[in-house]
C-alpha cells in the first residue's frame, strides 16, 4: 500500500492562488485546523472556500485569504454567528454563495458522482435562487413535468479533512457521532489531504471503532498528515471537546483590530502546529493560573 | 401544582402545533421549541421521534438543557440522514425568525437591502428553503414587535404563502406553515388567502396589544380566544420530566 504521509507545509506547497478548497467538518466541529493555519501562514490568495462553515471560514476571511465562500451557514455552534465571517460580510470583503444546507449536500454529491446537478425542491420560493442567479431550474422529463432546482455540482480542486485515526495509505476513521459530509468532500475533490489525530497501522484500525467508522477510503485520499489536536479549537470527540475558552478569545478578536493583530501574533504566526500547540498550552496555563489566583 | 407561567403557556400552545402529526421526526430548534416538542411526545403525541440535537433519536423522555442525561437510542440520525428525512417529508420543524411578513415569509439570513454587503449578517439560509418546501414548519418568535413582524422582509430564507402561490401546484404541495407562537399570541394561516390570522392571545394580553406590536394587518375574526392553559398533567411532565432545570425560563427573563 502507498505511504502518503506528509506535513501541513507540504500540503500547502501543492495549493495555488485562486483554487477552490473544500473543508470538511461542520461548524466548530472536527475541522482540519492545522491545515487551515498552514494556509494562513502562506502567501496563498483569492481562494474559494466551500464549507459547512465554522472558524475555518472566519479565519480565512479575516486573514484575507478567501475571495469567495460557499456555505449553508457559518457558525461556531456555542457562538451561533461566526464573528469574523460576519465582519467580512458586513464590510463586503468577500463574495458569497449562500445555499440551503441540504442543497449544499446535493452539490457535493453531484460533484462526487460526476453528474452536472442533482434536482431538489429546496430553494423554490426562497431568495436562494434570486441571490444565486447561476443556479437554474429544470423541468422533469417524466409525465409529472415538475419544475425543480438543479443544484450544480460543486467541484473542488482540493479538499481538507480531519479524522480521528488514519493509516499511512489514506484510510480515514471517524470515532465521533457524525461523519458529516467528509466522504463527499473527498470524492468531490481532485486532491484530498486528510489530517488525523493519530496514524495507526492498518491492522489496528478496528481497535477503537467498528467497521462502520472506516468511511474514508484511500482511493479518494492523496495525503495524510498526523496532527494530534489538529482540530483545535474545534471539537474532535471522543479525543477532545471544543476549547470553549480559546474559542471565546478568538471570537472576541473580531471586535477590535488590535486584538486580532495580537491573536495572530501569539497563535497564528507560529512556525508550525507544534509551536501553535505550545502557545495554546502556555495561554491555557496562564488562564488557569489567573483563575487560581483570583479564587 | 402552582399556576402556569407565560413560558409554560407558550410551550403548550407551541406543542399543539404537533397535534395529529403521528410517526414523524419532531424537530424543534431552540429551548422553548424543544420543550414543546418533547412535551407533546411525552403526553398526547407519543408516536413522534425526536433528536438529541447531535445524532441520536432518544426513545426515552430526554430532558432539555441536560446534554449528559441518560439516553436510550432508538436510531442513528447523522446530519445527512436529517436532510434525507427533510426531503422525505416526514418531519415538522420549528424555527425562529428575525423578520416575518403577513404571508409567513421568514428571514433569518441577513438584514439590509444589499445582499453583497448586508447591514447585519444573520444565520444565512441554513435549512429554511428546503424545510419550507418539503414539510410542515412552525415558528417560535418570542419577540413580538413591529421590528420582527414587518410589511416586507429583507431576505426570504423560508418562503411564505405569497411566494409559494407563484409556484406550480406540484412545487408547493408539501408547503405548510402550521403555527406561529410569540410571547403575546398564537397565529396561523387558516384563512382563504393564507394571510396570517390571530388565533389566540395569551392570558393578560389584549388583541390591541398584538395589533400594536405587529407591523402589518392581521386577520382577526370576531372574538379572539385566549391561548389555552396547560393541563395539570402537561405542567407536571414539563416541570418534572422535560425541563427540570427550568432552561425554558431563560428566554423570559
Amino acid at each position: 500500500m502507498p505511504d502518503k504521509r506528509m506535513t501541513e507545509d507540504e500540503v500547502v506547497a501543492q495549493l495555488a492562488d485562486g483554487m477552490t478548497i473544500g473543508i470538511g467538518g461542520w461548524g466548530s466541529r472536527r475541522k482540519p485546523m492545522s491545515l487551515v493555519r498552514a494556509i494562513l501562514r502562506s502567501d496563498l490568495k483569492d481562494l474559494t472556500i466551500v464549507s459547512y462553515g465554522g472558524p475555518d471560514i472566519g479565519l480565512l476571511c479575516a486573514a484575507g485569504k478567501a475571495k469567495k465562500v460557499v456555505y449553508g451557514f457559518v457558525s461556531l455552534d456555542s457562538i451561533p454567528l461566526e464573528p469574523h465571517f460576519r465582519v467580512a460580510r458586513q464590510t463586503g470583503s468577500v463574495e458569497v454563495v449562500e445555499l440551503d444546507e441540504g442543497a449544499f449536500y446535493l452539490g457535493l454529491m453531484a460533484a462526487a458522482h460526476r453528474v452536472p446537478f442533482y434536482p431538489t425542491r429546496a430553494g423554490l420560493g426562497s431568495d436562494m435562487l434570486k441571490n444565486n442567479p447561476e443556479i437554474r431550474t429544470i423541468t422533469s422529463p417524466y409525465d409529472d413535468g415538475e419544475e425543480l432546482v438543479a443544484i450544480p455540482a460543486r467541484h473542488l480542486d482540493v479538499c481538507l479533512l480531519h479524522m480521528n485515526r488514519a493509516d499511512a495509505a489514506g484510510n480515514g476513521q471517524f470515532l465521533g457521532p457524525d461523519l458529516f459530509f467528509d466522504d463527499l468532500f473527498a470524492m468531490a475533490a481532485d486532491k484530498t489531504y486528510m489530517s488525523c489525530e493519530k496514524i495507526v497501522p492498518t491492522e489496528n484500525l478496528l481497535d477503537e471503532g467498528s467497521i462502520h467508522t472506516l468511511k474514508i477510503n484511500r482511493i479518494f485520499v492523496d495525503g495524510v498528515i498526523e496532527a494530534p489536536r489538529g482540530a483545535h479549537f474545534t471539537e474532535c470527540p471522543p479525543d477532545y471537546d471544543r476549547d470553549e475558552a480559546f474559542q471565546r478569545e478568538y471570537a472576541a478578536t473580531a471586535r477590535d483590530p488590535e486584538l486580532w493583530e495580537a491573536f495572530q501574533e501569539k497563535y497564528l504566526r507560529t512556525a508550525n502546529h507544534e509551536e501553535y500547540l505550545a502557545a495554546v498550552d502556555a495561554a491555557n496555563q496562564e488562564r488557569a493560573a489567573a483563575k487560581g489566583g483570583a479564587a | 401544582m402552582s399556576a402556569p407561567t407565560l413560558d409554560e403557556i407558550c410551550v403548550v400552545n407551541l406543542a399543539d402545533a404537533f397535534r395529529g402529526d403521528g410517526e414523524i421526526l419532531c424537530n424543534p430548534i431552540g429551548t422553548v421549541p424543544m420543550c414543546a416538542g418533547r412535551l407533546a411526545r411525552a403526553t398526547w403525541e407519543p408516536d413522534m421521534v425526536y433528536t438529541d440535537g447531535v445524532s441520536v433519536l432518544p426513545a426515552n423522555d430526554f430532558p432539555v438543557g441536560m446534554p449528559d442525561a441518560p439516553r436510550v437510542p432508538e436510531s442513528y440520525v447523522p446530519y445527512r440522514t436529517i436532510f434525507d428525512i427533510v426531503w422525505s417529508g416526514k418531519r415538522h420543524v420549528v424555527m425562529g425568525a428575525s423578520q416575518m411578513d403577513m404571508w409567513g415569509n421568514q428571514n433569518f439570513a441577513a438584514i439590509g437591502d444589499d445582499y453583497s454587503k448586508p447591514k447585519v449578517q444573520l444565520l444565512g439560509m441554513r435549512g429554511a428553503p428546503g424545510n419550507l418546501i418539503n414539510h410542515v414548519t412552525s415558528y417560535w418568535i418570542p419577540n413580538h414587535s413591529t421590528r420582527v413582524f414587518v410589511p416586507e422582509v429583507d431576505v426570504v430564507s423560508g418562503p411564505g404563502y405569497s411566494r409559494t402561490r407563484e409556484l406550480p401546484e406540484a412545487s408547493r404541495q408539501f408547503h405548510e406553515i402550521r403555527r406561529i407562537v410569540t410571547k403575546l399570541a398564537v397565529m396561523d394561516f387558516e384563512t382563504p388567502d393564507n394571510r396570517m390570522r390571530l388565533r389566540s392571545v395569551h392570558p393578560g394580553v389584549t388583541v390591541d396589544d398584538v395589533v400594536e406590536n405587529t407591523g402589518f394587518e392581521l386577520v382577526i375574526e370576531g372574538e379572539v380566544p385566549e391561548s389555552r392553559p396547560p393541563t395539570d398533567e402537561e405542567l407536571r411532565v414539563l416541570r418534572e420530566v422535560i425541563d427540570p432545570t427550568d432552561a425554558r425560563k431563560a428566554e423570559f427573563e
